[in-house]
């Protein structure tokens, strides 16, 4: 009775693993260009050794709060402590690819999200204590909202509210969590007013090439097989992109009155971001229109977080929290039943739009809230950021004894 | 009498400024990586969203010994090749020098900077 494993699923996932794997020292990358020299390693490493920590928690428990046996529709039991019973043969949530497979593709949803926050409080936080949110932050935020949303029985998932590969699981939590901790922590010192130049752009547009190359894994492999979907998914996350990017494009120069290229590079991975919810469910059509509104959005939620003198360093926020909140919003537009089992408003059903809004509500309040309260905690017992001369020096020599360049 | 020029000038011209002082004779030079600013006071650039200012500017900062008679000639070119009638053209600081002595020989003072086929030789051959 039971489905045989698929070669070519099971290869595709794989392969996708990798994929969304090298996400996460693109994204190191991308971040890494936008800072001050003297916090390059610093910033690297914020993002590269959530590989480590992540890597390990996922396997120890990690995976079996996200996707255990349902606990009240909220986070999964310790049935999977260990990765205990997760093998070769086919889970629960993968009738054609083996159970390890499905729980390592997750893993490295699951590595990328804690650094993608890590934008917010870059330059100025402590690392020991950022390595203590962290782990918290997986355990008591990504975890249950990954049960939630994917997870069988979380009550999101539940209710219909659709994501397809993590708008809401990854990207909104990543950037209402940054907006929290930027809160938390306070600017860096000279904000607004010393030049913050960025001190590689190179690295920027490198990271964010690298972020587009593994997004093709993080999307198109969320098909959890080599199938029709997958296509759907691989093309819309490449067309909503190159929508997106040339609209920043144009956004800047109508604005600025130059292209500016960080701003393309920007572009590009806000228009990543947008179609990830919709991936599996929209047209190639639809995703131009996804990406190209996603770019304007994040552009002017920069500029009202600028206006706001908060410092929320590398906009995690307007790029990943508010493109992942329209790209969620726009998954209950243009669901099409043409491409999968869904309608969005635009289709005739107005219910999936609500029922979107809802899964992006309750995931904003539920990230923002107990992130804030993380952090909060943290700052008192143990200090956010680094003292002020330890800031003046830069992180790279004062938290890891190392410099960059020689 | 010696003197040095500090010439602050804009990064893209200094290929322009080594042409022109290699025309009248002046080799010897050497030249740094700066960042500065002026009366402008820096320039807006395209940020990710909008614009930002940078207040301090890359430049190049060209240093010469010479003859205090050679002065006049080697000011002029300079401006000459560097001048672009734009705000950030930058400026020509002279200052006296005390002592040169070339480690080599141990030549000190006007012959300390003096090299076959420079401004000096030319002058004199033009004289001749």
């Amino acid at each position: 009775m039971a489905t045989p494993i698929n070669a070519g699923d099971t290869g595709w996932i794989l392969a996708s693993s990798a994929l969304v794997l090298l996400m996460t020292p693109g994204l190191a990358f991308f971040y890494g260009g936008m800072i001050r020299k003297k916090n390059i390693l610093s910033t690297l490493n914020l993002s590269f050794i959530m590989m480590g920590l992540i890597g390990v928690q996922w396997v120890l428990y990690g995976y079996s709060l996200a996707f255990g046996k349902n606990v009240g529709g909220i986070i999964g039991d310790l049935s999977y402590l260990g990765f205990a019973g997760v093998t070769g043969a086919a889970g629960p949530y993968s009738k054609t690819i083996p159970h390890l497979a499905f729980a390592a593709f997750q893993m490295m949803f699951a590595v990328i999200t804690p650094a993608l926050i890590t934008g917010a409080f870059v330059e100025r936080v402590r690392f020991k204590t950022f390595l203590v949110f962290s782990l918290l932050w997986a355990t008591i935020v990504y975890d249950p909202l990954c049960h939630w949303v994917w997870g069988d029985g979380g009550w999101l998932g539940k209710a219909g509210a659709l994501d397809f590969a993590g708008g809401t699981v990854v990207h909104i939590a990543a950037g209402f969590s940054a907006l929290a901790f930027a809160l938390a922590i306070g600017p860096r010192r000279g904000f607004p007013k010393a030049p913050m130049e960025p001190s590689n752009i190179p690295y920027t547009v490198l990271g964010a090439g690298l972020l587009w190359f593994g997004w093709f894994g993080f999307n198109a492999g969320s098909a959890l097989a080599a199938n029709g979907l997958a296509a759907y998914a691989f093309v819309n996350t490449n067309t909503a992109t190159a929508a997106a990017a040339l609209s920043w494009m144009l956004v800047s120069w109508g604005d600025a009155g130059k292209p500016s290229v960080l701003g393309i590079a920007t572009g590009a991975v806000v228009g990543l971001v947008a179609i990830t919810p919709a991936a599996g469910y929209v047209t190639p059509l639809s995703a131009i229109a996804i990406g190209a509104i996603a770019a304007p959005i994040s552009y002017y939620a920069i500029r009202f977080r600028q206006k706001r003198q908060l410092d929320e360093s590398l906009d995690v926020w307007a790029c990943h929290g508010m493109a992942g909140t329209w790209g969620a919003l726009a998954t209950g537009l243009f669901a099409s039943p043409a491409v999968n089992e869904a309608a969005g408003l635009f289709y005739g059903n107005p219910k999936q739009l609500a029922l979107q809004a809802l899964g992006v509500g309750s995931s904003i309040v539920f990230v923002f809230v107990v992130t804030f309260i993380l952090a909060k905690i943290l700052n008192a017992a143990m200090g956010l950021r680094v003292n002020k001369m330890e800031e003046e020096v830069g992180l790279d020599l004062s938290e890891h004894g190392e410099r960059a360049y020689s | 009498m010696l003197k040095k020029i500090e010439a602050i000038i804009r990064e893209d011209k200094l290929g322009e400024v080594k042409d022109a002082l290699n025309e009248i004779g002046i080799k010897g030079m050497n030249i740094l990586e700066i960042r500065g600013r002026g009366r402008q006071g820096g320039i807006t650039l395209a940020g990710r969203s909008g614009t930002y200012q940078v207040d301090m500017l890359p430049k190049i900062q060209v240093n010469i010994v010479l003859s205090e008679r050679n002065l006049d000639e080697t000011i002029n070119a300079i401006m000459k090749a560097s001048r672009t009638g734009d705000a950030g053209d930058g400026l020509i600081f002279v200052y006296p020098v005390e002592e040169v002595v070339r480690i080599r020989t141990g030549e000190r003072g006007h012959d300390a900077v003096m090299y076959p086929g420079d401004i000096d030789e030319r002058k004199q051959k033009g004289a001749a």
